[in-house]
């Protein structure tokens, strides 16, 4: 049952979306309500399916005004134009905080092994071994500034996706703009040819450098 | 086993401080001559007039990537046998295997450590 309403209420969708298209100045609303009321007209002459088909259509109705409703009271419009915005700005903060940090690491991290080059035995070699360990643990940035790419990716997708259900729910349409094309997911990392690239992975997920040379050693 | 540390190295990052710190971790290592790319494109260009005795790729790099730039390496009769390092966060097998088979040297994980880095190399140029 949950799938045969499912399915009729996407061709109901689809319909709806097609008087859109055709008349773009027709409210919704209006059609469903013509189509109600002519349809309690042939009540008389329906089947039973087609009269559990009448309830789920109305229950459909129903559904899509509460809808349109709901969404109007989230004020969606805040999410993509300040909350989306605003949230991608402070990431990018982070990563131009981080990399102006890093670089003043860096330097220092330079000027130490340069007073080390000038030292010789044991106080040469543990400021070379501590200014490494520095090195190695700034390349944090670049790891940091991939992760914060992804999630850059992922709220753009959810802004392009927030805008459809916007325009689909019919605030656009009604003022006389189609609803769009549902957008696709924005790629956080580029492809490789046919090959897909994912950036760091998290470290429950990720192989690590023992797994690779394991796998690159079974070539040999 | 003796390397020659006086070689022409190439790193190629997108990511300056990526640069700074790899060449700073070479210089650590005693490699001097150390030369940078910031993307594959500029690095082929530089590989085509220069002479280097290692390159030590990224992989994400627009608009030519580091697999992008070792096909074109690997493709190329002059430079077909340099030695090729990819650094890279790319820790998928799909990717590992398509590094392999494209003719990497060795493949370090980000974020690596020198003892890695010094081992990979050592590795890589004691079979070259």
């Amino acid at each position: 049952m949950l799938n045969s309403v499912s399915r009729d209420s996407a061709r109901f969708s689809a319909k709806l979306a097609g008087l859109r298209g055709r008349y773009p100045a027709a409210d919704p609303e209006m059609v469903a309500e013509v189509v109600r009321e002519v349809l309690t007209t042939m009540r008389g002459d329906l089947t039973a399916r087609e009269t559990g088909l009448l309830a789920e259509v109305e229950e459909l109705g129903r559904v899509i005004t509460a809808a349109r409703a709901e969404i109007a009271a989230l004020q969606v419009d805040d999410i993509t134009a300040s909350h989306i915005p605003s949230a991608t700005d402070e990431l990018d903060a982070i990563v131009a905080h981080t990399a102006g940090a890093t670089d003043i690491i860096l330097e220092v991290c330079e000027t130490l092994d340069t007073v080390a080059g000038g030292l010789s035995g044991g106080a040469a070699a543990a400021l070379q071994d501590a200014t490494t360990r520095i090195y190695e643990a700034c390349s944090f940035q670049d790891i940091t500034g991939q992760r914060i790419t992804k999630i850059v990716a992922t709220l753009k997708t959810i802004d392009a996706k927030i805008a459809h259900m916007i325009a689909a729910f019919g605030r656009r349409a009604q003022d006389g703009k189609a609803a769009p094309p549902m957008p696709p997911a924005v790629a956080a990392i580029p492809q490789d040819g046919s090959l897909r690239l994912h950036g760091p992975q998290l470290p429950a997920s990720a192989m690590d450098q023992t797994d690779i040379d394991k796998l690159l050693a079974s070539f040999d | 086993m003796s390397i020659d540390k006086s070689m022409n190295v190439l790193i190629v990052d997108d990511y300056r401080t990526m640069l700074r710190i790899i060449r700073n971790l070479l210089k650590q290592i005693e490699f001097q001559n150390v030369d940078e790319a910031t993307d594959g494109a500029e690095a082929l260009a530089k590989m085509r007039t220069g002479s280097y005795g290692l390159v030590i790729s990224d992989w994400n790099m627009q608009p030519m990537t580091g697999l992008q730039l070792l096909q074109e390496v690997r493709a190329d009769g002059k430079l077909k046998a340099t030695p090729f390092i990819m650094i890279t966060a790319e820790s998928k097998v799909e990717n590992v295997v398509a590094a392999k088979q494209a003719g990497v040297s060795n493949y370090i994980i980000k974020p690596f450590n020198a003892e890695t880095l010094r081992e990979k190399i050592e590795k890589v140029l004691g079979h070259a």
